[in-house]
């Protein structure tokens, strides 16, 4: 009688664990063949001899040049002018847009919310240094170009954010606003706004922490700041000079992770 | 009779002095004039620009696929090639110093190691990364797919170690009851429990590394960022419009598709 059940307790049934067997046969063929497609083309005795150039690079990084610090203020300065006001001109256009995303708020679901939502992911899947890279041709090489291009890259992360945000508000304080006879414009100044104002703050400081990463990089296509002293210096180089400048956006990194960390502690 | 007032206002949050606030207001404002000050638009040059944003607005709406097709295909194929390989092998060795990085399955050192080998990669910019290995290893798709690799172990490791952290401690206390090793421990007990989010996560990361392989290329690193750039420095915007579209598009279709697959997987 017991002859028809199996002996042994299985976790899956064969159709799966065969899915799942063909799963994986797939993924090692795929990761086979891309790799022989990615490395056509590498010459691989530059491979080998990486380790050396390695050392090599790294003994002439040593020690970092610290006389050339007072020389990379301005740069600082300007860097970190780019992240805030970029972050400032991101935030002022993504709010209307995300005000346009959210289903909840949007004054036509049929024609501005695509709209709003097509503008959130081309900003988003298009990286600043690229923003940068157009900006530069167009407006010519300047801290400019890196507030626009920062502004126009945050417009996606905020815009993003925000809406999802303001779809979660709490429906019943809506209600309760409306209910004392608001207009559209009071329901949103007394009833969305005031929950999505920690949200909001949390995600901008965010997002300006990130700008300070971005804008450090930014130089290296002609946008100002620390990033075109980091392109000189790889130019002629002069890699103790790297170093010195790599040190110190590692600690304007740190302090501004530390900074928007506690800001958002304190909001949340 | 006193005299109630008839407006309520919301008594200040954060800065409870009066001096304090109004100290940074005049700071912040004069900071503003400050950075605006220093900004130094050169608005000849931005006037003889205009001409050029119009022809790439223009080049966005007619958008050239053909005349440069082969060069963008080729830096398509590096760039999903790279963002696939490097997925991957980011993914496999982000899992060990994720287990490494998780306080509540690693000793005291091995927690250290990779939690500093975490940091030092979510510290450094993919593009720094992506300078150093490309001259190291030479131009070409192979230093994009080691700088994706690096950027992923940062990425992974640290949310699978803080999705570790957070675990269902009495399922782990239950297999471990029946005698099981630490191997066993981590197979029937943690595993099962983040393979969801660790899924997801992989998922997401694909997205991101596809969206970065377009900009290492800039610093030679291959891929569509390379292909991108020529087209800019030769001023052929309805190329370069191409290939944004085609870079939108394909974000579009990882994101599309990888909420779709995280639906269906949970």
């Amino acid at each position: 009688m017991t002859g028809d059940f199996p002996k042994e307790w299985q976790y899956r049934t064969p159709k799966t664990k065969l899915l799942i067997w063909a799963f994986w046969l797939c993924m090692v063929a795929g990761f086979v063949y891309c790799w022989q497609v990615m490395t056509e083309g590498t010459i691989w005795y530059f491979v080998q001899d990486a380790p050396r150039q390695a050392a090599d690079i790294g003994g002439r990084m040593w020690p970092p040049k610290l006389s050339y610090v007072p020389e990379l203020m301005i740069p600082l300065w300007d860097t970190l002018n780019m992240a805030t006001l970029g972050t400032m001109l991101g935030v002022i256009l993504a709010v209307p847009v995300a005000f346009m995303a959210a289903r909840n708020t949007t004054p036509s679901a049929t024609f501005l919310r695509p709209l709003a939502l097509f503008i959130i992911v081309a900003s988003r899947s298009i990286n600043s240094l690229i923003w940068a890279l157009l900006l530069v041709a167009i407006l010519g090489p300047g801290i400019l170009a890196g507030i626009i291009a920062i502004g126009l890259r945050s417009i996606g992360f905020v815009g993003k954010l925000l809406y999802e945000a303001i779809e979660e508000t709490d429906v019943t304080q809506i209600e309760a606003i409306r209910a004392t006879g608001a207009s559209p414009a009071q329901v949103l100044n007394y009833a969305i706004v005031p929950q999505i104002m920690p949200a909001f703050w949390g995600i901008t400081v965010f997002r300006w922490d990130i700008n300070i990463r971005e804008s450090a990089i930014l130089g290296l296509v002609g946008a100002g700041g620390l990033g075109l002293k980091l392109q000189a210096s790889l130019n002629v180089l002069s890699w103790p000079q790297v170093t010195t400048i790599l040190l110190l956006i590692l600690i304007t990194v740190v302090i501004s992770e530390w900074v928007s960390a506690r800001v958002r502690a304190a909001l949340i | 009779m006193t005299s109630y007032p008839t407006t309520w206002k919301r008594p200040p949050q954060i800065f409870k002095h009066r001096g304090w606030r109004i100290g940074l207001q005049i700071a912040v404002l004069a900071w503003f004039v400050l950075a605006i000050g220093s900004i130094d638009a050169n608005w000849e040059r931005i006037i003889a620009g205009g001409e050029r944003g119009l022809r790439f607005v223009q080049g966005f709406l007619q958008p050239d696929f053909t005349s440069r097709w082969s060069d963008i295909r080729g830096g398509l194929i590096e760039s999903l090639t790279m963002t696939f390989t490097s997925t991957i092998v980011g993914i496999a060795i982000s899992i060990p110093i994720g287990i490494g990085a998780a306080r509540n399955l690693a000793p005291r050192p091995v927690y250290y190691v990779c939690r500093s080998i975490i940091a030092v990669s979510r510290a450094l910019q993919e593009v720094i990364v992506a300078i150093f290995f490309v001259a190291m290893f030479g131009f070409g798709p192979f230093a994009g797919f080691l700088t994706l690799t690096f950027a992923t172990i940062g990425f992974i490791a640290k949310l699978l170690a803080e999705d570790i952290e957070g675990i269902d401690e009495s399922q782990a206390e239950a297999v471990r009851a029946t005698g099981a090793s630490w191997l066993q421990l981590i197979n029937y007990a943690v595993q099962p429990q983040v393979m969801p989010r660790l899924i997801g996560l992989s998922l997401y990361r694909f997205d991101i590394n596809f969206r970065e392989s377009a900009v290492i290329g800039i610093v030679g690193a291959g891929g569509i960022g390379a292909t991108l750039n020529t087209a800019i420095d030769r001023y052929e915007y309805d190329s370069a419009g191409a290939i944004l579209l085609i870079i939108i598009g394909i974000v579009l279709i990882a994101e599309y598709g990888s909420s779709y697959l995280r639906k269906f997987l949970q």
